[in-house]
């Protein structure tokens, strides 16, 4: 157990996926304007993370892997070379099949998510999670686990940067500054104090 | 379009519509990646040829794909030609491909590769795509080389691994600055060349989403 919520706070904080690793930069910037945005698009991305990264997990250690296919009859096949375009696809399809799920029984969610549920599928957010949960060889239960704090990690940092953001509309920036050049600064100060965390284990 | 030229297209991304500065795409992959200038010229390798090639590919097949599943069609596009680069970089340059790391499959959902191939492949033909994938890949790599260039002189003292300021725990008099190492840094140094690419090109600088209005009455002075 203890393993587990070590792994959550180190997702959370430690690794945060935007402040640490760069991850989902694009959306971070482009819909960090407004509050009640970053929070859905927070919510979105923390469901479609905790849903991509196990089954993701699952296609890896079952099919793609090394010998994964012995039970098959083919143990000396090797797939992991078509993991990048697998990844993917999944990450696509999930995203699909979760829209019309909510279209279908959750229309308020629906409408709250808006167009924020396709601009998914292109977060390197999502994709990355994918990609570190291979390269850390995490086990299933650790990658349910790692999805989700990667995303309450993302959903943290786009809530707080556009918090900021709202205030900073009042102030007077150089010109040149404005807009991105100064998001830019803001999210350097927000990843600086981000680091503080990163002597925490448990 | 009638009146682009080759040109044009591929150097006109590289500072008066640079891709990271301007566009705001692609921020998302590469930052990790440029605490050092090796690791990073081969990264901007990388997305030119995949940009590049995507968008001519995209561009030959840009009249028979259906509109409603063209999203998926650039994507897979996009995905085989990244599979062929990491698989190439784990051949040939297996240090630097380990250091990349995730990085390298991160290149599928940068923005630049899709939204170039969404914006300006779709519409124009194959060689003129090829030359915007060229362009938009060298704007990308220009600012990812400017930032490795400062992250690894001032963070370790060297460039492309070869010292050039001795730093103190070698014996040398140049007191290594940390913070260039760690991701914060990389922020930093973005947020001011955008600041000083709108010095130097004016036409850039956003809008305020607020006008200030003057002190018009005096208190308390």
């Amino acid at each position: 157990m203890e393993h587990y919520i070590s792994l959550l706070l180190k997702a959370i904080f430690i690794e945060n996926m935007a402040l640490a690793f760069f991850l989902g930069m694009c959306t971070f910037l482009a819909i960090s304007k407004k509050i009640e945005a970053a929070t859905g698009l927070g919510i979105a991305v923390i469901v479609v993370l905790t849903l991509t990264v196990p089954v993701n997990n699952l296609i890896y250690n079952n099919i793609l892997r090394e010998g994964a296919l012995a039970w098959a009859g083919l143990p000396n096949v090797d797939l992991s070379f078509l993991g990048l375009i697998t990844y993917i696809g999944v990450i696509a399809a999930i995203v699909q099949i979760m829209e019309m799920i909510l279209d279908k029984y959750i229309p308020a969610l629906y409408s709250a998510l808006g167009v924020f549920l396709p601009l998914i599928t292109v977060n390197c957010a999502i994709m990355g999670a994918a990609l570190f949960m291979v390269e850390r060889d995490y086990t299933f239960s650790e990658s349910v686990v790692y999805g989700f704090g990667a995303g309450v990690g993302w959903a943290l940092a786009i809530i707080a940067l556009a918090g900021i953001r709202e205030k900073l509309k009042y102030s007077d920036v150089p010109d040149g500054l404005r807009g991105l050049g100064i998001t830019f600064i803001t999210v350097g100060l927000m990843s600086l104090g981000f680091m503080s965390f990163s002597g925490i284990s448990l | 379009m009638a009146d682009v030229n080759a040109k044009q297209v591929l150097f006109e991304p590289i500072f008066s519509n640079n891709p990271i500065g301007l566009q705001i795409l692609g921020i998302c992959s590469a930052l990790a990646v440029t605490t050092s200038m090796n690791v990073t010229i081969v990264m901007c390798l990388s997305v030119i040829a995949v940009t590049a090639f995507s968008n001519l590919a995209v561009s030959l097949v840009r009249t028979q794909i259906p509109g409603s599943i063209r999203i998926i069609v650039q994507m897979t596009i996009i995905a085989s030609l990244v599979i062929v680069v990491d698989q190439i970089l784990k051949a040939y340059a297996y240090e630097i491909s380990k250091q990349l790391s995730v990085f390298v499959g991160l290149i599928i959902t940068n923005c630049i590769v899709m939204g170039r191939a969404e914006g300006f492949a779709m519409k124009n033909g194959p060689w003129l795509s090829f030359l915007d994938g060229v362009g938009n890949g060298m704007g990308y790599s220009i600012m990812l080389l400017f930032v490795a260039f400062f992250r690894e002189l001032l963070g370790a003292g060297s460039l492309f691994g070869v010292t050039l300021l001795t730093p103190v725990n070698e014996g040398g008099w140049y007191i290594t600055n940390g913070l260039l190492l760690l991701p914060p840094s990389a922020f930093f140094i973005i947020g001011l060349a955008i600041w000083g690419l709108r010095a130097w090109k004016p036409e850039q600088v956003e809008e305020p989403d607020y006008k200030m209005s003057r002190h018009t009455h005096k208190e308390a002075f």
